[in-house]
Parts: structure tokens; C-alpha cells; sequence
């Protein structure tokens, strides 16, 4: 709360006392949102959207397997987006936010990749190929690791915020050169044997059931990231007085008791 | 509706295994999450009032820089 | 300008002259790793052909980032790292600088020593200049970058396997396209888009690289 973040009112939310309330309240929104969502995205994936003509009910794995390799790869720019911003504006807030990012990006990172593996049994014939997408999927998890482990592993607050931005960043830099190098190394040694990158023609309820759960996807990663960085700020703001005041609450709220 | 009868709905023409392992797995990690990231909140509350507790009231809001007093417990995970 | 720069790559290459005996570790962790494969793969001719453009470039690849660690650790560790930081000379050069005579002293013996265990796995002699060029080129990114991740690291706990987990999902490009050359090579495609490519690699790390660790330093030592 030093003086020049307070001054511009612009940046009123990047004051974490600002910010922690209204995260509170905006946060149940997005996991009703979420839930919702969710359901009608399972009801018009596994009830309305007919059979796939040439893969027949496996393909019903697409409606997590897209939205949660669109999400891993949005959380990984967001962080990155969030990154930059913190080392530009010198705001807390951007440093918690991309930090609380990251174990939802790296957990739909590893989701997409499982349901890539069983939905690649059998239509491919194997749990794994080593095929572009699949493999810079693989080293975007490395890199979501990558992150969390450095911030974790630095034990002071204000040096992990700024060595997990710069490694952000970094990997944002990397990731079209890596995607890019693991297509041309893929049409080395695969040939045209299997061609996963050919998208399968859609029916109409199948878009709309993955958009749905995609949205879906979205609503609960900022409801998750905003109730994770909540707690980040509590933690960090330990010394001020607005946690203090919170913390009075929460103890009046439990009935005396912590 | 896509289907004849639920049994049918659970078999997914044969691919069960692949379909529900896949939503099986994807939902009980969001739950997880869910969970940890609720659970967090509740451990850092408690955690800070016994801070808060233990170094007096006054001291935890006298030193307001970043990082002055050390907290006893470590971070949680999630 | 210049003159710092030399100095620092002066000062940095008397060092690693001095300590010479960590450069001979790392070309033999090197020989080793290579010298290793046969005996897990099997030492048919034909086999260890075919791969041996990938098992030469995943241990240098290895040997370089064991040796990542040294390239700040010392500096940072007597002080020097702090004077250079508050010295008014733009952190991006002397950092070249260090990464210039980091290679010079780690990457060039590996890419010196590289032909030799070549015929070792019976890569074909036609292939020897282009896998000593791809090394060549490929190698700098990999100091380029990792000196990105040893800035980070520095004085943590546990650091080195924190680097290779930061560094190496980043070297993958300069794996396949380094590797890749050799095996173009082999197979008769030609090599030059590959090698152009690490060319171009090389040169947008040579711009890229030394700021983000001039960054990194400034983090990691305030």
C-alpha cells in the first residue's frame, strides 16, 4: 500500500486490499458459472451430440481433451502476460496472479495430455506418439514445472516473483520455437503415417458442446486462480492492517476460536 | 438422446475405459484442486492468527515491510 | 566499450586456464556418456550409426549443462558479480563476454573431441564436418540459455537440478535442428536448412539471451 499504487485510481484493483475483497465475491460467480456450464457441456457432449462416424464414441473425449489443451496453453500466455506486466509496472498483484496460474495451467496440461494418450489407444493404435502436438504439449508441462519449481524454491517473496517472470517470459519466447521445431522434426521422422493433425469434420452440437466446456474450463480457472491468490495475499500482506482486520473476522466468524 | 438405455450410455460403444478414464481422471483432479485450494485458505487463516498471536499484535503491524518477520510454519503446497 | 568486454573474456578465460581441471571433467563426463551406449543399446554397426547423431548431441547437450553451474557460481559467490552489476558498463555486454569464455573453455573442447568419438560409433567421415559445424553453432545457444537459468538459480538449494529442469525443455529446439543436421546429412537431404537454422537460432539468443540474464543477475543478487 506505498503511496504511488494508491494515487492512481485506475490501478485501484492492483492494491491487494482492493483486490482480495472483490476476489471474494467474484469468485463464487465464476464456479456457479463453471458448474453450469459444465453440466450442460457434459449433456450436449455425452447425450446430444450424435456418434462419430469414423471413430465412433471415443471421440466423446474431446470435450476435455480441447478445452483442456486451449486452457494449459491461454494459462501459460496469461502467466506470461501477468509476468510482464509485474516486471513493467513493479505491481504485487501481477506476480501473485501468474504464480496462482500456474498449477491450474500445469494440471490442464496433464489432463490434456492423459486424455490425448487414451484417446490415442485406439484410434492410433498407441498410449503415445511422438507427435507434434502431443510432444510440445509434453514440454509445456516441463515448463509449467519449471516455473513452479523456481518460485518455490526461492525463499524470498520479491526475488521469486521476479526470477519466475523472467522465466515466464522466457518460456512464452521459447514456446513458437519449440512447437515449430517439433513439427519439422515430426515431418522428418514420422512421414504421413499418422496424420492427427487433420481435424475430424464436426457436427454442429460437437462444436457447440466443446465451446461450452471450454467456457466451462475458463470460469473454473479464474474462479480457482482467484481463491488461490486470496491466499497468496493474505500470506504476503501478513504485516498490514487490512489482513489484520480480516483475520479478526475470520475469528469472530470460526467463534473466538482459530 | 443418443441412447437406448444407460447400460448402454456406461459402455460407450466399447471405449468405456478410454472415455470415462479420461472424464474420471479430469474431474477427479479439478475436485482435488478444488479441495486444495479451499483447504490452503483455511491453513493460512489459522496459521496467521497464531502468528499473529505469538509475535503480539503491534510488532505484526509495526514492521509493515515485506518479508520482516519470518512466519514459523512453511508455505502450504497447492 | 570494447575494452571491458575483453577484459571480462580475458579475466574469465585466465580462470578457466587455471582451473583446467573442471573443463578436463566435463570432456570426460562427455566421452563417457557416449562411450556408455553401446554397451545399453548393443554394438551392432548399423544401430549405432543411426543413432549416433543424437547420442553425441544429447551428451554434449548433458556436458554443457553440468558445466552451466560454474559460469556464475564463483562471481557471485566472492563478490565479483555484485561489482560488475554496479559497474556503469551495460550488464548485457560483459555477460556476452562470460558466456563467450564459458564456451570457449567448455563448448569448443566438446566440439574438438566430438569427431573422434564420431568414429567411435562409426558415423560415416562424410558427415564429420557437419556435425562439427551443427556442434559449433548449437552449443553457444545452449550456453546463451542456460546462463539465462544459472543467473536464476544462483545460491539456491538444489540448484542444478532446478537448472536442468528450467533449461532443458529450451534446448529441445536446438536438439532436433542440431542433431537433425547430421542425420539430413546421412540421409542425403543436406544439411544447410538446418544449420541455417541454428544459425539463426544463435544469432536471435546472441540478442535475446544476454538481457534477459543481465535481468536475472540483477534478481538474483539484489
Amino acid at each position: 500500500m506505498n503511496a504511488p499504487e494508491r494515487s492512481r485510481s485506475l490501478f485501484r484493483f492492483a492494491a491487494p486490499h482492493n483486490f482480495y475483497p472483490l476476489a471474494g465475491r467474484l469468485a463464487p460467480w465464476f464456479a456457479a458459472a463453471a458448474l453450469v456450464l459444465t453440466l450442460a457441456g457434459l449433456w450436449l457432449g455425452l447425450f446430444v451430440a450424435p456418434t462419430d462416424a469414423t471413430q465412433g464414441e471415443v471421440y466423446r473425449v474431446i470435450f476435455i481433451h480441447v478445452p483442456a489443451a486451449w486452457m494449459s496453453m491461454f494459462v501459460y500466455l496469461m502467466m506470461a502476460f501477468w509476468s510482464g506486466v509485474g516486471l513493467v509496472m513493479n505491481t504485487r498483484l501481477s506476480f501473485i496472479m501468474s504464480q496462482a496460474l500456474a498449477p491450474t495451467g500445469a494440471m490442464f496440461c496433464f489432463v490434456a495430455l492423459w486424455t490425448g494418450a487414451l484417446w490415442g489407444k485406439p484410434t492410433w493404435g498407441a498410449y503415445w506418439v511422438w507427435d507434434a502436438r502431443l510432444t510440445s504439449q509434453l514440454l509445456l508441462l516441463f515448463l509449467y514445472f519449471g516455473f513452479i519449481a523456481l518460485t518455490r524454491a526461492i525463499e524470498d517473496p520479491r526475488r521469486a516473483d521476479r526470477a519466475g517472470a523472467i522465466i515466464a517470459l522466457v518460456g512464452a519466447v521459447n514456446v513458437p520455437i519449440i512447437y515449430f521445431s517439433v513439427q519439422w522434426w515430426n515431418t522428418l521422422h514420422q512421414g504421413a503415417s499418422v496424420s492427427v493433425t487433420k481435424a475430424p469434420s464436426m457436427a454442429t452440437t460437437m462444436l457447440v458442446g466443446m465451446l461450452v466446456m471450454a467456457i466451462a474450463a475458463w470460469m473454473y480457472t479464474i474462479a480457482v486462480v482467484l481463491w488461490r491468490a486470496r491466499s497468496m495475499i493474505l500470506e504476503r500482506e501478513r504485516h498490514t492492517e487490512w489482513v489484520g482486520a480480516v483475520l479478526e473476522r475470520e475469528m469472530q466468524a470460526k467463534g473466538g476460536r482459530a | 438422446m443418443q441412447w437406448e438405455s444407460w447400460s448402454a450410455f456406461w459402455n460407450m460403444g466399447g471405449a468405456a475405459y478410454f472415455v470415462w478414464g479420461s472424464y474420471g481422471l479430469t474431474f477427479a483432479l479439478m475436485a482435488l484442486e478444488l479441495v486444495l485450494v479451499l483447504r490452503r485458505r483455511k491453513d493460512t487463516v489459522t496459521r496467521l492468527l497464531r502468528w499473529r498471536r505469538a509475535v503480539g499484535k503491534d510488532s505484526a503491524r509495526g514492521s509493515a515491510k515485506e518479508g520482516g518477520t519470518p512466519v514459523p510454519a512453511m508455505e502450504s503446497e497447492t | 566499450m570494447l575494452s571491458t568486454f575483453l577484459a571480462v573474456l580475458r579475466r574469465d578465460l585466465l580462470l578457466a586456464w587455471r582451473g583446467r581441471a573442471d573443463v578436463l571433467v566435463t570432456l570426460a563426463f562427455f566421452v563417457i556418456v557416449v562411450c556408455l551406449f553401446p554397451f545399453g543399446v548393443g554394438a551392432e554397426p548399423n544401430q549405432l550409426r543411426a543413432i549416433a547423431p543424437g547420442v553425441l548431441w544429447v551428451a554434449a547437450l548433458l556436458a554443457c549443462l553440468l558445466s552451466l553451474h560454474r559460469l556464475f557460481a564463483q562471481d557471485y559467490s566472492d563478490g565479483t558479480l555484485e561489482q560488475l552489476l554496479l559497474s556503469s558498463e551495460p550488464a548485457a555486454l560483459w555477460v556476452t563476454a562470460k558466456v563467450l569464455a564459458f564456451w570457449l573453455s567448455t563448448g569448443l573442447p566438446v566440439v574438438a573431441v566430438a569427431p573422434g568419438l564420431a568414429l567411435l560409433l562409426d558415423l560415416e567421415q562424410g558427415a564429420l564436418p557437419v556435425l562439427v559445424l551443427s556442434l559449433a553453432l548449437g552449443t553457444p545457444i545452449l550456453g546463451l540459455l542456460g546462463a539465462v537459468g544459472a543467473a536464476l538459480t544462483l545460491g539456491l538449494r538444489g540448484g542444478g537440478m532446478l537448472l536442468a529442469l528450467l533449461v532443458l525443455p529450451l534446448f529441445v529446439p536446438v536438439l532436433i535442428f542440431g542433431a537433425g543436421a547430421v542425420e539430413a546429412e546421412m540421409s542425403g537431404t543436406g544439411a544447410a536448412a538446418h544449420l541455417l537454422l541454428l544459425g539463426g537460432g544463435l544469432a536471435g539468443a546472441l540478442a535475446l539471451a544476454p538481457w534477459a540474464c543481465a535481468a536475472a543477475l540483477r534478481i538474483s543478487t539484489d
